[in-house]
């Protein structure tokens, strides 16, 4: 089993930064013609800074179209972030500093986590209009998220596993230096949840995270008077 | 056709959310464009025998060509925070009219032909082949949409619909399945310079009768100049207000502040349209060849400036696009656009918003006004959707908002909001933009006003508003026709310069 996960997870990490590394590249080499900021919008620089960083952090748009799609969505995500901190003790010897103080907050957050989680995929059920535009792979992807945090608070409530043990395979799995995962079903389960995710990343509507920062109605400066916007597909136009 | 019988919605909270109808307008699509209207502007006549491919083909290219289609294709995760955005479906309740089901039909397509998770499990991820009733979906859903942006604000990752609309009729217009309104117009400004196809010795007969009329009613010698060299300024306005009421009102108003401010300007017939429906389309070269013209006529007349009249989506062109396309702006440094830029004055925005001229005029008091002459006027601003969110007007983000209210504060004295969820960046459309202001859409357009007529209903029960300006010829003529099936007077509507003119002094400035 040791060895499954070690490839599983070289398998994995490998398709996840590959298959994002492709897209994002396709995004980036894939022109924005036209200025098509949604306005009002800042008319510098520094302000999309300001106005992605609001999006990114705090979701500023969608806290203006729903308070309780924003309050769910804001509560996985930022449960999430404080998980994945806790996790990183997984993967550094020493733990950095912040890491360790971060673990209680983010044992917690395994439950706001799945609290988030459980008010959207309600929303797939109980709102009309989302029930409508919900495919089964809208379902399977909350599924996913949501076995990923239950097998995690399982490992940590109800039958432990030796996480000293657990640390000394992914260090180890960094070093290319094989060592034994201990034999447990419930961290079988998390692991092969959580390689699962990274695999589909790519390729699947996960891409909004990358996806939010190509987005040209939100990082584009408001500014078309005064510097000419030119595409090349677009200035090839102008040579006919 | 589809716009036989229907009922006109009740007017009660702008933002209630009806139940879903499906199907409710699957029976409203607009008129094909004809084999000659498509041919005339290089699309194929009719729709072709291997649409299929041509179609799937056409959006791997604009996938290529359009950053903001592949990361809208992509990223949007069915949250839902745009379904109860858009107005045709708070109008129809036909679920096909919420902004991710609208992009869906695309979308689906796209994963099906683009995407491993699409081609390996399509029923998993909703993908879809390209049918012959999913092209039609397309074509109808696709002319259900005004391109206002409204979803784009409320989407957590800026999804615009438009840009999916957009690609939509251009894969559609690809194939030889084009919509006769919009492909007709465009013909029409090629061949004579103006969406009406109002020819250069009408449209000279037209003014003269503006001149003569303005005299008759204030003694002045407003002048209305059709392509006069040398002239200060070149005015670039929808065609709509060389005669439609009550868009020539704000024509007559727009001559009142050049000639009270003393500012040379001209008209164009080569260049007589602000309208680009290239941009409903959403092609790139019918949008740049149409915006040409403007910058050819302003190089023939050697104008140092160019001033866009009251339309939206005229002025999200020339605002945001017609630096790209066409040069007319500033900062460039290649020799296309530099040749414009030599010749316009630097000192003024390039190009600019009447209503930027006219607030700059007030505010360094060269202007002067009657107020009293609006008095029996309770006002209102519409927002149109396109100047709201895709341009700006003057120095800060949000200037499109304040100076048209400035303006009509500053030439009348009673002015009231409407609900700040139907006003600004949540400004709903009129119902008629985006290419779909022709009559069998009738049904959807009235449809599709529900929102703002009951934010208007409001206010005109609360306050008594019985006047609702707004800087857009295509706002004023849908209103002027669904107003009367919510039961409000058709003069209800008009421009803000229709204000200005009321209440400007002329003649006597000095």
């Amino acid at each position: 089993m040791s060895l499954f996960f070690a490839l599983l997870f070289y398998a994995a990490a490998v398709i996840f930064i590959a298959g994002l590394g492709i897209k994002i590249v396709d995004y980036v080499r894939t022109p924005a013609p036209l200025k098509i900021p949604t306005t009002p919008a800042p008319i510098s620089a520094g302000g999309v800074w300001l106005r992605m960083l609001r999006e990114a952090m705090l979701f500023e748009s969608l806290f203006k179209s729903n308070l309780w799609l924003w309050a769910f969505g804001i509560l996985f995500h930022g449960a999430l972030l404080l998980v994945l901190i806790r996790h990183l003790r997984y993967f550094t010897e020493p733990v950095w500093f912040w890491v360790g103080w971060a673990q209680p907050f983010g044992l917690y957050a395994g439950f706001a986590m799945l609290a988030g989680l459980a008010g959207l995929w309600g929303r797939r059920f109980l709102v009309e209009r989302v029930r409508y535009i919900s495919t089964p792979s809208d379902h399977l992807m909350l599924a996913l998220l949501a076995g990923i945090g239950l097998s995690g608070l399982g490992m940590k409530f109800i039958a432990h596993t030796d996480i000293v043990a657990v640390k000394a395979f992914f260090l180890g799995l960094m070093r290319f230096d094989l060592q034994p995962l201990p034999s447990h079903p419930g961290l079988y389960v998390h692991l092969l949840l959580v390689a699962l995710l990274l695999i589909i990343f790519p390729f699947s509507k996960l891409l909004h995270a990358p996806g939010l920062f190509f987005s040209p109605t939100r990082n584009q400066a408001d500014d078309p008077r005064e510097k000419r916007h030119l595409a090349p597909w677009a200035a090839e136009l102008e040579r006919s | 056709m589809a716009a036989a019988e229907f009922t006109t919605p009740e007017l009660g909270d702008f933002s209630a959310i009806p139940p879903l109808a499906p199907d409710a307008m699957s029976g409203s699509k607009p008129y094909p464009a004809s084999g000659k209207i498509n041919e005339a502007i290089g699309f194929p006549a009719e729709l072709v025998p291997d649409w299929e491919q041509k179609a799937v083909a056409r959006l791997g290219e604009l996938l290529k060509q359009y950053r903001s289609l592949k990361v809208y294709l992509d990223a949007c995760v069915h949250c839902g925070a745009c379904t109860d955005k858009c107005h045709y479906f708070l109008g129809t309740g036909d679920p096909k009219n919420m902004p991710v089901a609208r992009q869906d039909l695309l979308r689906s397509v796209y994963r099906r032909h683009f995407t491993p998770a699409g081609k390996l499990f399509p029923q998993l991820v909703g993908a879809r082949d390209l049918t012959r009733e999913a092209l039609e979906d397309w074509y109808k859903y696709y002319n259900q949409c005004s391109e206002c942006r409204r979803c784009s604000v409320f989407c957590p990752y800026g999804i615009d619909t438009a840009e999916i609309t957009m690609a939509g009729r251009e894969i559609l217009d690809a194939v030889g399945y084009g919509q006769k309104y919009s492909n007709e117009i465009i013909g029409k400004v090629h061949k004579i310079g103006n969406n009406l196809g109002l020819p250069g010795p009408a449209l000279a007969d037209t003014l003269q009768g503006v001149e003569e009329d303005v005299k008759e009613d204030t003694g002045a010698d407003v002048r209305f100049p059709l392509d006069v060299k040398g002239a200060e300024v070149l005015l670039i306005t929808p065609s709509a207000d060389f005669f439609a009421e009550p868009h020539i009102d704000s024509l007559i108003g727009y001559g009142k502040v050049f000639h009270a401010a003393g500012i040379s300007w001209t008209l164009s017939s080569k260049a007589s349209e602000a309208g680009n429906f290239g941009l409903f389309i959403g092609n790139y070269e019918q949008l740049r060849k149409i915006a040409l013209r403007v910058r050819e006529a302003a190089l023939e007349l050697g104008v140092k400036r160019i001033v866009v009249g009251e339309c939206g989506h005229a002025w999200r062109v020339a605002y945001s696009f017609w630096n790209t396309l066409t040069g007319i702006g500033a900062g460039a440094d290649d020799p296309f656009a530099v040749q414009l830029q030599r010749q316009l004055d630097p000192r003024y925005k390039q190009p600019a918003h009447i209503c930027e001229v006219t607030w700059d005029l007030i505010q360094r008091g060269a202007l002067r006004f009657d107020k009293e002459a609006n008095d029996q006027r309770v006002i209102t601003f519409h927002d149109s959707c396109n100047v709201a969110r895709a341009s700006r007007m003057g120095d800060a983000p949000g200037g499109q908002f304040e100076i048209p209210r400035n303006i009509i504060k500053a030439v009348a004295n009673k002015y009231v909001e409407m609900d700040p969820g139907t006003t600004r960046e949540a400004t709903f459309c009129c119902g008629g933009g985006g290419g779909l202001l022709t009559d069998e859409l009738l049904e959807l357009r009235v449809k599709g006003a529900m929102p703002r007529m009951a934010a208007l209903k409001q206010v005109a029960e609360q306050d008594g508003v019985n006047f609702m300006a707004t800087i857009c010829a295509i706002c004023k003529a849908q209103f002027t026709k669904v107003l009367p099936y919510y039961k409000f007077d058709r003069g209800m509507v008009g421009g803000v310069h229709q204000l200005v003119s009321a209440a400007i002094r002329i003649g006597s400035n000095d």
